[in-house]
């Protein structure tokens, strides 16, 4: 399990979608990048993702960890995001049947998990159908 | 008389924002977990929001606050406070909005508070707001009144604790869409409601919380605002005051000299609810939606064992594009989706584990 430390690391990343864009092909990379896969150079800046997303394909999850018991069924999908990146995520505020592939979805920031009672609350990402 | 509460720079509201949850609770399915379902029943409301399994305060704060930010047109960097009003922060000791401010991209340069306690949390937040922006400390403040309210299983409030809220940008005249005319704030040690700590469930009065507390402190508070703006009923478009449930704040507008007309576009209640600290303030994001400029807004807040908070707007010419650049409040209403009781249990940790 990841530490207190490690999930302060991964806060931007996880609150705000904030991945890396390269300034020499224009690639957008999330999770963000240290060096862009296409032209192996470093000439990264930060660059935040709008959120809006397509799901690409997507599975029910009925048996899982102790961590995430407690949200069962819910749905993990492969969502491909509007600037370009192909992210894994769970969808939130829909019913599994209702999910469908090429459904408009949204980032919206949830509980990912707790450390049970007396430790820390996980916040981040996850996506929905779209409403705005 | 005591003054009318007013800056001497004008302020005003520069963005508002809603969040309802997706989920409801028919009133009539948590009379059948514990009394039977009888005919012709008189249930408080028809229904109230109930947190999906992954929200919380902070979560449903930081969605608000996002569409209230998208009203206003501003960068999350002008923000220099992020005050939010709850009686159900997530952690006891940390504040709520050091995250809300982290994941809306106002860190490090602000200031961060949490009020708490009662419906009135939110007005709290508010006021605090108007006087910042007021007295030139800065010139963008986020309120947020946000709630996850929980009733004991069985009791009275069980039927009506709900949640959601209402996000503002508080700023300057000039760029409001709405302008405080001015507030008055009336409170009492008047201990209809209160919860100690440790303990899951507050303790309330029965029908103590009615004549000495929500009359008399909403009576007062409005009273006293008109009184010193030299205004009158009919002088206001609408008026939302707290909604513990569908009826009171109709028999508080007959005894304040209101229509119903002009209660019922800001009464949320039946469909969603008592959202506690975000009652109000949710009110006032559902009369902005249809609110024309020049007219005016009176909202009373009401915490009980906490007080009231009357506010007095006038809308600007600036609604009419802003209102379009978030979800209207009754996008989240009609976004419902009914569950059964033993949802709800699993859902707000009322089921013991052994
Ligand atoms: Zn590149």
């Amino acid at each position: 399990m990841m530490g207190i430390p490690g999930n302060w690391r991964l806060r931007k990343q996880r609150y705000q979608l904030a991945g890396t864009r390269c300034r020499d092909c224009g690639t957008i990379h999330f999770p963000p990048r240290q060096v862009c896969p296409r032209c192996k150079n470093r000439h990264l800046s930060d660059f935040k993702l709008s959120g809006k997303g397509t799901v690409y394909s997507y599975t029910t999850i009925y048996q899982t960890t102790p961590k995430f018991q407690f949200f069962v069924p819910y749905v993990v999908a492969l969502i491909d995001l509007e600037e370009g990146p192909r992210i894994t995520a769970q969808l939130t505020d829909v019913d599994p049947e209702a999910v469908t592939i090429g459904m408009p979805v949204e980032m919206v920031l949830r509980k990912i998990s707790e450390q049970g009672e007396r430790g820390l609350i996980h916040y981040g990402y996850k996506f929905r159908p779209r409403l705005r | 008389m005591a003054d009318v509460l007013k800056p001497e720079r004008p302020v005003g509201i520069v963005g508002y924002g809603a969040y309802i949850p997706r989920y409801r609770l028919p009133a009539r399915e948590i009379a059948r977990i514990w009394r039977g379902t009888q005919e012709a029943e008189v249930l408080p409301v028809d229904q109230k929001s109930v947190p999906g399994p992954d929200e919380d305060t902070i979560t449903m704060a930081i969605e608000a606050a996002e569409n209230a930010l998208m009203r206003a047109g501003i960068a999350p960097e002008v923000i220099r406070a992020v005050w939010i009003g709850s009686e159900s922060h997530p952690y006891a000791v940390k504040p709520s909005g050091t995250i809300v401010a982290q994941a809306l991209g106002i860190t490090p340069n602000v200031s961060t508070a949490d009020f708490e306690f009662a419906c009135k949390a939110g007005t709290e937040a508010m006021q605090a707001g108007f006087g910042f922006v007021g007295g030139r400390m800065a010139d963008y403040v986020l309120t947020i009144a946000m709630d996850t309210a929980q009733g004991r299983p069985g009791d009275a409030l069980e039927y009506t604790a709900a949640a959601g809220g209402a996000a503002f940008v508080i700023g300057p005249a000039e760029h409001s869409l709405a302008l405080l005319e001015g507030a008055f704030s009336y409170v009492t040690d008047t201990p209809d409601f209160f919860r100690r700590a440790h303990q899951l469930y507050p303790e309330h009065g029965h029908r103590f919380t009615g004549e000495p507390a929500y009359f008399h402190h909403i009576v007062h508070a409005a009273q006293k605002l008109m009184e010193g703006l030299q205004r009158r009923p009919p002088d206001y478009a609408a008026v939302v005051f707290h909604q513990p449930n569908t009826k009171f704040p109709f028999k508080v507008a007959k005894m304040l000299g209101f229509r119903e007309e002009q209660v019922r576009t800001g009464l949320l209640a039946p469909f969603i609810g008592n959202t506690y600290a975000g009652a109000s303030p949710l009110g006032l994001t559902a009369v902005l939606d249809l609110a024309r400029p020049g007219d005016r807004i009176l909202v009373v807040s009401f915490g009980s064992g906490a007080g009231s908070d009357a506010l007095s707007f006038q809308v600007t010419e600036r609604i009419e594009e802003r209102r379009t650049r978030a979800p209207l409040t009754q996008t989240y209403i009609q976004r419902a989706k009914s569950i059964d009781y033993a949802t709800y249990a699993k859902w707000r940790n009322k089921i013991v584990m052994h």
